[in-house]
């Protein structure tokens, strides 16, 4: 997917903190209404590359453009156009929900009405709720409301989903996908790999400092895990056969449960071919491989939780 | 670094954050103790003692004690809120990522720190205010000699202070050490400023600690338009020099950060 218009471009970034190389060497580019996801896990490399993108680290080498400025010199002209939800970043105890909302929107040049970003993040019932008050998930909403008032048109979202529940995180998805369908582009930090895969256009996995696969989700896991997975019950009919269909490599059984190992559309194949036998499985179902897998074919490890 | 904003947006900007930090401070404990509460009651232990003496051989500048203290006690207001309450709040600023945050939004620092300054200035006036009114109704203070000037020194006073808190919290690492060391320099101050014991029973050992720490300048330069001895020109430039030194320290500490 060739993006339509570049509104980040990072060539060959490097980031070092004393004796440490936190960014070896990045390169890419974000389009514009793209939702660009960066994997890896914790030290990789990811926050750190979004610092620079966001202006508030200094690159120690390589080239960042943000729609066409550049983050450290050109910062002013970038106010309101980039909003960055922080890691790690508290507010004043004592400071309330909607007086942060209507701070930094009044700090923006043009920004959202504050009260519906309260709304639509969930958090109308705490506008009056001190900071030290909000539980974990809570803040994390605030401090993507807080990114989001400024109605900037590229918001970096790091670790966003992180500690909210799995019902909050799906309506986090959604008003994601929202944002995108509005117009602004999303860079997503995760090391949440369903998140990556259900939102993201395009995914660069980082690792040491270095950018190891770069593509969408179904492009990465064709390329790096491309092993599909067809199971089903067959009772005692003899399916050997199986193996001479193509995209399948191997057909393994236990018991009555039968596995087809292949790759790409072998899920159509298999059941085409089980169909016109006059067989036709109640439960035959497909083991995709997901990001996690590619993760662990590039990486060698898992994504720690 | 070229982070111009324009004039009005920056003034703005400065407001905002001011009303917003003037709202976090006063729901601070610390503030209605150290700004409000203690000078009043400080005073109040010092009218009992020295207000009523009758004949005594301190002479307080030539005035009765009460004249002499509540000039003074506007220095102490100023100096805690620079000292104990600036320092806690920014290295928990600094510490906690709130800066980061105003960064991350492109808001300058300079309008941060302005912020606290001004926030300093309306807190302060509360303070000296309730000290004066506290004087008045319980001890009979006269009005000043020349308000303008002691409004001039109490405005350069907060200022000053408010730009060593700033500076004191770009430079200790947490806030817990910051109220420390907040609270230490506080109560030095106080002893050895002419805001605790008079001048006149200080050993020369205090005095001359309190001639190097700022609240002993900020009290003379009060109280002279106040008992009516005029402006202190040489007191108030070193607090003006102290205020843009530190001003200065402050800003580059927290670029660095």
């Amino acid at each position: 997917m060739s993006p339509p218009e570049t509104v980040i471009r990072v060539e060959h970034l490097r980031k070092v903190y004393r004796h440490t190389v936190a960014v070896e060497d990045i390169s890419f580019e974000v389009g514009r209404r793209e939702i660009f996801g960066v994997l890896g896990s914790n030290g990789a490399g990811k926050t750190t590359t979004v610092e620079c993108v966001e202006g508030l680290r200094r690159a120690d080498g390589g080239s960042i453009s943000v729609l066409g400025l550049d983050p450290q010199r050109q910062a002013n002209a970038l106010r309101g156009r980039i909003g960055s939800q922080l890691q790690e970043s508290r507010l004043p105890d004592h400071l309330k929900v909607w007086e942060a909302l209507e701070l930094f929107a009044g700090l923006a040049p043009h920004a959202l009405d504050w009260r519906e970003l309260l709304v639509a993040w969930g958090l109308a019932e705490k506008r009056s709720a001190s900071f030290a008050s909000l539980s974990g998930g809570q803040r994390q909403r605030l401090f993507i409301a807080l990114a989001l008032v400024s109605d900037p048109e590229i918001v970096v979202l790091d670790e966003m989903t992180t500690g909210l529940d799995p019902a909050a995180r799906r309506v986090a998805w959604d008003l994601i996908e929202e944002l995108r369908d509005r117009g602004t582009t999303v860079v997503l930090v995760t090391h949440f790999m369903d998140e990556a895969e259900r939102l993201c256009d395009r995914v660069a996995v980082v690792e040491r400092g270095r950018i190891v696969a770069l593509g969408p989700p179904v492009a990465l896991i064709d390329e790096h895990a491309p092993d599909v997975r067809v199971v089903f019950t067959a009772g005692d009919l003899d399916v050997g056969w199986l193996r001479g269909l193509d995209h399948v490599r191997a057909v393994t059984r236990a018991g009555a449960r039968v596995t087809v190992h292949g790759d790409g559309p072998v899920l159509s194949l298999v059941a085409a071919a089980l169909v016109a036998r006059g067989f036709v499985p109640r439960d035959l179902r497909v083991e995709r491989p997901s990001l996690e897998d590619v993760f662990l074919g590039l990486t060698g490890h898992h994504v720690e939780e | 670094m070229e982070r111009k904003l324009h004039p009005v947006r920056a003034l703005t900007a400065v407001l905002r954050l001011t009303w917003v930090e003037l709202k976090l401070f006063l729901r601070e404990p610390t503030t209605a103790v150290f700004v409000f509460a203690f000078p009043l009651v400080l005073l109040f232990v010092m009218g009992e003692i020295f207000g009523t003496v009758e004949g005594s051989d301190i002479s307080f500048r030539g005035f009765d004690a009460m004249d002499y203290y509540v000039p003074a006690y506007f220095g102490l207001v100023a100096a805690s809120i620079g000292v104990i309450m600036l320092p806690a709040h920014l290295t928990g600023y600094r510490q906690g990522g709130v800066l980061r945050r105003f960064r991350a939004a492109l808001v300058p620092m300079w309008t941060v720190l302005g912020a606290q300054v001004a926030a300093a200035l309306v807190l302060a006036a509360l303070g000296a205010l309730l000290v004066w009114l506290f004087g008045w109704l319980v001890y009979g203070v006269d009005r000043p000699a020349d308000a303008l000037g002691v409004a001039v020194a109490f405005i350069v006073t907060t200022v000053c202070f408010a730009a060593i808190g700033a500076l004191m919290g770009a430079l200790l690492p947490a806030p817990r050490a910051a109220q420390g060391a907040g609270l230490m320099l506080f109560f030095v101050m106080l002893f050895v400023s002419g805001t605790g014991p008079p001048v006149e029973v200080m050993s020369d050992l205090m005095v001359t600690i309190g001639e190097w720490l700022p609240l002993e300048h900020a009290v003379v330069a009060l109280q002279d338009p106040w008992l009516g001895y005029g402006w202190n020109g040489s007191e108030l430039l070193i607090l003006a020099v102290v205020a843009l030194a530190a001003s200065w320290g402050a800003l580059r500490a927290y670029r660095w950060k």
